[in-house]
């Protein structure tokens, strides 16, 4: 792997022109990435999915070049209908399109940062491996006072026609004081067993609110992994939702640092696998201030020999009195193959708060299905109306009313 | 004078902190294969224990001392410690109470465990052990009786040696973690318990450890078989004189019940935990595994951990009998630099196992205190049940508590429900109590042993009421 890293790096720094210190940052995250390798289960974050292994035994030789020179053709058939929105789009790894059609111009700004290096406080080797081979990174800017009139879709499309097996991408977003955003993230494959690195860093200033929603549902080959870091000041408010159950393997990191008093984060999530696909979701939220707030709430249903796991962590620091934390995670186990795993974990310094989670894991309860059945219901339907209430819980979390429908019938949940 | 004086002001805050100035025999300091053998020889064990430790001790050499737990601590020299010290007097072992060197049963009448059996009023038969070896068996003619074997593992590796060469080694083998083997290596002396067929041990088995000598570890080894339809209660105590170095204990229990057993084992561990600002104390890295063998079998271990500088221990549970039982009841309670990262393992591998975590974590002062806790259920043990419970009080803004659970349920069957919490005691619950005249160290005292409560329950009567009073003294002068 080593030389086809160091063959494909040099090629693609040949494409772009960067200054000589620009160069040598890359070279230096490279033979980080070198060094550590992809994260394999001797580390305890990558405990239950070992991604070296993951990648060895449903990729094989991974190769890293990607010619962005050359523009692809956007498919238009992939946009949502039905919901006007704002639209970036990615395919294979290359923005096509930055598209604010629905907003005031004047009012977002798109940054060029290709040159800025991401640095997280818990990174991995796999920030070194994005830091080395993103080519494009642009921070979008919404300004002051700024509430965007529609919903952003970052449609992350890739074909046949990719170039390589390895795919990095990073976009930074700040959110300036009283503004929102609200955001979703569409994946749509097509190409066969890739990986895809995906890195997102969101800057909340006072009073802002991000919403973000993460939706991986079509059936694909890939193996997935995206790492959201959001910093948040005072009184802003994140929401995160994922819906993981699409991809091969998939692992959804979220950062969350409450720096500034009463901010609150929200993150809820669906786990909905079938054959032998594999996901995580793990979480940290760092309470740093007082009164800050989290709730996190995690559903999985799982089938065939599919696995998921739930890694979340409530941290608080010995300043974050007042802090209120909650998280709680269930999964439903259809099938004698499957399996979930969890590790919820509290780390807590500070006295005065209230702290809390919850884990349960089992089979359908035959005693629901067999009241339905009583009442008419074949046992299929009873399954079905049991799971479709399960994760109805989750989704009607989502406060957004109009994303809130548009994720209920991409999924096919029924009120 | 001045040093008296220092002496009895600290003796307040730990009363078991004197030392036993007691004639010792010791092996040289340092860990070689010579002072294994120097064990071996001295208590004259036949050839194939010494072989058993020196497997260890080969296998030991490769090993890295692990780094991934939350209490750190100073690099320990593993070459700057003795591994056998006896008193003196131990030498040709007394025959019975009435040889025993007095020194050694005034140390203990000191601690509160009267060696002799007239003076006992509840029947509890102690197996006291002062440093490396065993001192006293009490009432062993009246369990022998009833089969029931219960003698120094020393005694038992010569006199029983089938039954021990089958099962020492069986739960916790000698390739296990760093400080499992350094155990199997040179492990001194400890308990072992033998509960025949069909036996209800009639009384409570009670093992006293005590370290006395400086700059010794101590390593005993306690095996416990519960043969078919047997029932035990054991219970263990430790203390230690006060040293302002660091001194380690590394124990390994191995409990065994067969068909339709049950074994109850309860700690109160209060070694010495350091003094205020966090010098000296014990490093109290224990192995607990009980394997519950055979079908309808059941393990519970219950403990309240109030010692130690640091604590590091989880007693396991390895379900492998069709509908064998778990049970995990813990109290740990940390103050000024204790810290302490404990809880359990259940192991769920046979059919209808079922498994029981109660684990209350209190932590005042600046200690820091970890739940780390393991409920694995495999994708054999059909229709399996775990239930966890975890809740930590915090007092004052210096100390943590965490809670680190790992969850895999690998059976569709099969349920697992974990829930904890993290808060403080509430101003309204102060406000009642003192409203009503007590004072707040009091008022915390009673509304900590509420939160205890569940787990003291399941303590032995006489056990119960010291360890109620040793968790009011654990957190004195944490409040305010």
């Amino acid at each position: 792997m080593k030389e086809q890293l160091h063959k494909d790096f040099n090629n693609s720094i040949k494409n772009l022109s960067l200054s000589q210190k620009d160069i040598e940052i890359k070279k230096f995250c490279l033979d980080n990435f070198i060094d550590k390798g992809f994260p394999n289960k001797k580390e305890e974050d990558w405990k239950f999915s070992d991604l070296n292994q993951i990648i060895k035994n449903n990729i094989g030789e991974l190769s890293f070049f990607n010619d962005y020179a050359s523009t692809n053709k956007v498919d238009t058939s992939v946009f949502v209908d039905g919901l006007e929105h704002n639209k970036i789009v990615f395919i294979n790894g290359r923005i096509e399109k930055i598209d604010f059609e629905y907003e005031k111009k004047n009012q977002i700004e798109i940054i060029d940062q290709s040159e800025t290096i991401n640095e997280f406080k818990n990174s991995n080797s796999l920030s070194d491996l994005n830091n080395a081979f993103t080519s494009k990174c642009f921070k979008i800017l919404v300004k002051k006072g700024y509430q965007l009139v529609k919903p952003l879709i970052i449609y992350h499309t890739t074909n046949t026609k990719i170039w390589s097996k390895n795919i990095n991408l990073r976009l930074n977003f700040e959110l300036d004081k009283d503004s929102s955003l609200r955001l979703i993230d569409l994946f749509n494959d097509t190409s066969e067993k890739n990986f895809l690195n995906i890195f997102y860093n969101f800057e909340l200033k006072e009073n802002s609110v991000l919403k973000n929603y993460k939706i991986d549902k079509f059936e694909n080959k890939n193996i997935k992994y995206s790492f959201n870091n959001i910093d948040q000041d005072k009184n802003s408010i994140s929401e995160t939702f994922i819906l993981s159950s699409g991809s091969n393997f998939s692992k959804n990191e979220i950062n969350c640092n409450l720096n500034g008093v009463y901010a609150s984060a929200f993150m809820n999530g669906v786990f909905s696998l079938n054959n032998d696909k594999h996901h995580e979701i793990r979480s940290i939220i760092n309470h740093q201030n007082e009164n800050t707030k989290s709730y996190q709430l995690i559903k999985s249903v799982l089938d065939e020999s599919s696995k998921a796991v739930y890694q979340g962590k409530i941290f608080v620091n010995s300043d974050a009195q007042k802090t209120d934390g909650y998280q709680l995670s269930k999964a439903i186990l259809l099938n004698k193959e499957s399996e979930f795993n969890a590790k919820p974990e509290l780390e807590i310094y500070a006295d005065d708060v209230k702290c809390s989670h919850g884990s349960a894991s089992g089979s359908l309860n035959e005693d629901s299905i067999f009241y339905l059945m009583s009442r008419g219901l074949s046992y299929q339907q009873s399954r079905e109306l049991l799971i479709n209430g399960f994760l109805l819980d989750v989704v009607e979390k989502i406060t957004d009313p109009e994303i809130k429908n548009l994720i209920k019938n991409m999924i096919g949940i029924k009120e | 004078m001045d040093n008296r004086q220092k002496e009895i002001n600290n003796l307040k805050d730990y009363k078991y902190g004197f030392s036993t100035d007691i004639e010792n025999i010791q092996a040289p300091k340092g860990l070689d294969e010579d002072v294994i053998k120097f064990i071996s020889n001295i208590k004259k064990e036949p050839q194939w224990m010494l072989e058993f430790r020196l497997k260890a001790f080969e296998r030991f050499k490769v090993l890295k001392e692990p780094d991934w737990q939350k209490p750190k601590f100073p690099k320990i020299d593993y070459q700057d410690l003795y591994y056998y010290s006896a008193p003196k007097s131990m030498k040709n072992k007394p025959k019975s109470l009435d040889e025993l060197d007095p020194k050694l049963l005034e140390t203990y009448k000191k601690l509160g465990i009267p060696l002799q059996e007239q003076a006992r009023l509840n029947g509890i038969a102690v197996d006291a052990v002062f440093d490396s070896v065993s001192v006293a068996t009490t009432f062993k003619d009246e369990l022998t009786k009833q089969g029931i074997i219960f003698c120094p593992i020393s005694e038992a590796i010569q006199n029983h040696s089938e039954l021990v060469k089958k099962y020492l080694g069986s739960v916790i083998p000698t390739s296990d973690h760093f400080f499992a083997t350094l155990n199997s290596a040179v492990f001194t002396d400890g308990s072992f318990v033998y509960i025949p067929e069909g036996v209800r041990c009639p009384m409570e088995l009670s093992t006293y450890f005590r370290i006395n000598a400086s700059n010794t570890g101590q390593f005993e080894r306690t095996l416990i078989i519960a043969d078919k339809g047997s029932y035990v209660s054991y219970l263990e105590g430790c203390t230690a004189p006060m040293r302002d170095e660091n001194q380690l204990h590394a124990a390994n229990v191995e409990l065994i019940a067969l068909d339709d057993a049950e074994i109850k084992y309860s700690t109160v561990q209060n070694w010495y935990p350091g003094d205020k600002d966090g010098k000296g104390g014990i490093y109290n890295f224990v192995t607990k595994r009980g394997l519950c063998k055979g079908k309808n079998s059941k393990i519970s271990w219950t403990q309240v951990e109030t010692g130690s500088a640091i604590t590091w221990k989880y007693p396991s549970c390895i379900l492998k009998g069709d509908n064998s039982v778990g049970e995990f009841y813990s109290i740990a309670i940390t103050n000024n630099h204790q810290k302490a990262d404990t809880g359990t393992k259940m192991i769920h591998l046979g059919k209808n196992t079922k498994s029981k975590i109660i684990s209350k974590g209190i932590s005042a002062g600046s200690s820091d205190m970890t739940y780390r806790g393991l409920v694995d259920i495999s994708s054999k043990a059909k229709n399996s049940n775990n239930y966890t419970q975890c809740d930590s009080l915090l007092m004052g803004n210096k100390c943590g508590a965490h809670t680190v659970p790992y969850i895999k349920n690998k059976n569709s069957e099969s349920n697992i429900a974990h829930e904890a919490t993290t808060s403080k005691i509430s101003e309204e619950q102060l406000h009642y109590c003192q409203q009503r005249g007590l004072n707040p160290e009091e008022a915390v005292g009673l509304i900590v042993n509420g939160f205890c409560k569940e787990v003291l329950q399941q303590l032995p009567m006489e056990f119960a009421v010291e360890a109620q009073k040793l968790v009011g003294i654990s957190l004195e002068g944490s409040v305010g």
